[in-house]
């Protein structure tokens, strides 16, 4: 074979002419179906995460189609009734807003002292870390067995019973590992510069902790405290065990009054055949999602609000 | 004057022993606070182990575990305890959610990870997060007045509580958990090994399959584990959509009764405590329990144990 035809040959293979050699042909039809493998696959993969959308499309119209007729005065000012055109969700609103208010400031102090005993006072011993490993295996216990423990330790044992103080205990057992993790988290990112600039200038490690870490970090406790709030106002289970029933006619006045919250308000319809009390239910969904909703707006606002302090 | 002045000093020397006392005394009061998720921790273990334990001086422990025949709530001279029923009627539905959410949870990951652009994920994410942040009681309403009508359409046989509907929604609950927990295990991957493996010519198909995915393989599969866990744990959408027919099958579209939707249909109905019906909630609760936590201890260990380094 002359010089010529290997330099004729070689131009013919790239323009790709048919005396491309066999194995070069395959290398590219090979290489083809790489890359449409890969576009398959970029198609499969972003239909995989839209589904995620289109449930909760398909959620929230189903919700809003069934409920939003029914979201009128007299549901919010009627307690449960026999009647679904005269039912109402006062008793149960109220019920929320008492469980939480009591759940906001015992998970704020627990959680957060909690966090601030780890990252600033515990030594790294066998002792801390067991602590850190029951944090993190009690965040994996179900719901409802928090449920459990709080029939058995406040409802019977300290004698509570079924009543709003206990349904806010339980509450704040189950989401205090949520608050301590989330705190944790923003404690132990305030710069170490700034605590040894305060201990410096002759702080106490309390005041350094007062002044100068615990403000730092509000924005992210907060954060976490909300996050754990809306975790809270849903929670059905633990409520359910430590005997919320449904057909409560009167707000709680107290912290012992007997109680019921939204979500068994609404489980309560759903399990009712008559399909007026399916719209019902989505009409007391339509306003649990709207607490929810306001609730993280109010997180986005205090999160910056106190950024733009600092 | 000289009154005065005493005074001021005294003041000062008193406010700073007080000051002092304070300065011990808050280290054992954040200590206070992080004991009490221990107590939790020391408050389930031993309510469910007390209750657990007289429960079986009534029924005995080969009955619980050999017997194929659960009817707790049942007159005292027809009741069955054998747990089989419950166990398989959790494991269904938990299977049911492992075929939905394992796949559709780990390509979403592997589309947020590595093709989508930050724009896209940007909006998607949110999203992703909202769904995790649905109370369970709202998808509940869905499985039994979206998910089922649907699943009826196609199968008409079909009862309207079922196992099948519920399994479908309770995956489509822990996707968000498995996506984002696998997405941070491949963010974890450094870019490094990618750009290697795009330098030989992989397509972006192949370096998520051969390069991105077996680097992250440990928090992948620790992710399964806790979204599964998550699963067998999940209380308001099996009780709402699942029924309440303890039976020990297989198939999809019966209905079934698991673990936790025994225990809220036992604690909504008027058994006296001190019962054996009353005590099945606390065996039952130990069984759930016990399943949850091994699984939890799973997941750490594989995410641990397995973890690559770079």
């Amino acid at each position: 074979m002359s010089a010529e035809e290997v330099v004729i040959h070689h131009q013919e293979g790239e323009s790709g002419s048919p005396t491309l050699s066999l194995v070069e042909k395959r290398e590219r039809s090979h290489f083809g179906f790489r890359r449409w493998k890969n576009r398959l696959a970029h198609g499969l993969f972003l239909i995989s995460t839209m589904i995620g959308v289109i449930v909760l499309g398909a959620l929230l119209w189903n919700v809003v189609k069934d409920g939003w007729a029914w979201v009128t005065p007299t549901f919010f000012n009627n307690f449960a009734s026999r009647l679904p055109e005269q039912a109402g969700i006062k008793a149960a609103f109220w019920g929320t807003i008492w469980v939480i208010g009591l759940t906001v400031p015992l998970t704020f102090i627990f959680g957060v002292g909690t966090a601030i005993y780890l990252e600033e006072y515990a030594r790294k011993n066998r002792f801390t870390r067991f602590i850190q490993l029951n944090i993190s295996n009690l965040a994996g216990v179900p719901s409802i067995v928090f449920g459990i423990l709080g029939l058995t330790l406040f409802v019977r044992l300290m004698g509570l019973g079924k009543t709003v103080l206990a349904g806010s205990l339980t509450m704040t057992l189950l989401v205090l590992p949520i608050v301590i993790v989330a705190a944790r988290e923003a404690i132990s990112s305030v710069p170490n510069n700034l605590r040894l600039a305060s201990l410096a200038m002759g702080a106490t490690q309390w005041q350094t902790i007062r002044r100068v870490v615990l403000p730092y970090s509000m924005p992210g406790i907060l954060t976490g405290v909300i996050l754990a709030l809306s975790r809270a106002i849903g929670e059905t289970a633990p409520l359910i065990m430590i005997g919320a029933v449904s057909f409560i006619a009167f707000t709680p006045g107290y912290a012992l009054d007997a109680f019921t919250v939204m979500p068994i308000q609404i489980y309560s319809w759903v399990s009712l055949p008559q399909p007026a009390f399916q719209h019902l239910a989505a009409a007391g969904i339509l306003v649990l999602l709207a607490m929810l909703l306001s609730m993280n707006a109010f997180a986005v606002f205090l999160r910056n609000r106190f950024s733009k302090d600092k | 004057m000289k009154n005065h002045s005493l005074g001021t000093a005294g003041r000062f020397r008193r406010s700073r022993s007080l000051g002092r006392t304070w300065e011990n005394m808050i280290p054992k009061l954040l200590l206070a606070c992080a004991l009490i998720s221990v107590f939790t921790t020391l408050g389930i273990i031993g309510t469910l182990i007390s209750e657990t334990t007289s429960f079986f001086s009534q029924v005995s422990f080969g009955e619980f575990f050999t017997e194929t025949k659960w009817t707790a709530l049942f007159h005292e001279s027809q009741q069955h305890f054998g747990v089989w029923p419950l166990i398989a009627g959790t494991l269904l539905v938990t299977g049911i959610a492992a075929i939905v959410a394992v796949p559709i949870g780990l390509a979403s990951a592997i589309y947020l990870s590595e093709y989508a652009n930050p724009k896209v994920s940007k909006v998607l994410k949110p999203i992703l997060e909202v769904l995790a942040g649905v109370p369970t009681i709202v998808y509940g309403f869905f499985a039994l007045t979206f998910v089922t009508p649907l699943l009826r359409g196609l199968l008409p046989e079909m009862g309207v509580f079922n196992a099948l509907s519920a399994g479908i929604v309770v995956g489509i609950m822990i996707i968000p958990l498995i996506a984002s927990l696998s997405e941070d295990a491949m963010s974890a991957v450094p870019k490094n090994i990618r750009e290697a493996a795009y330098a030989m010519g992989c397509t972006k198909f192949e370096v998520a399959l051969k390069v991105v995915v077996p680097a992250a393989l440990s928090g992948i599969i620790a992710s399964f584990v806790l979204g599964l866990s998550r699963a067998i744990g999940e209380t308001m959408i099996v009780t709402i959509a699942a029924g309440s027919t303890p039976q020990l099958t297989l198939d999809p579209t019966e209905s079934v009764q698991t673990m936790t939707s025994f225990i809220v249909q036992a604690a909504t109905g008027d058994n006296s405590f001190g019962s054996t019906a009353y005590g099945a909630i606390y065996a039952v609760g130990m069984t759930l329990f016990l399943f949850t936590l091994v699984m939890n201890l799973l997941a750490q260990y594989i995410s641990r144990r397995f973890k690559e380094e770079y």
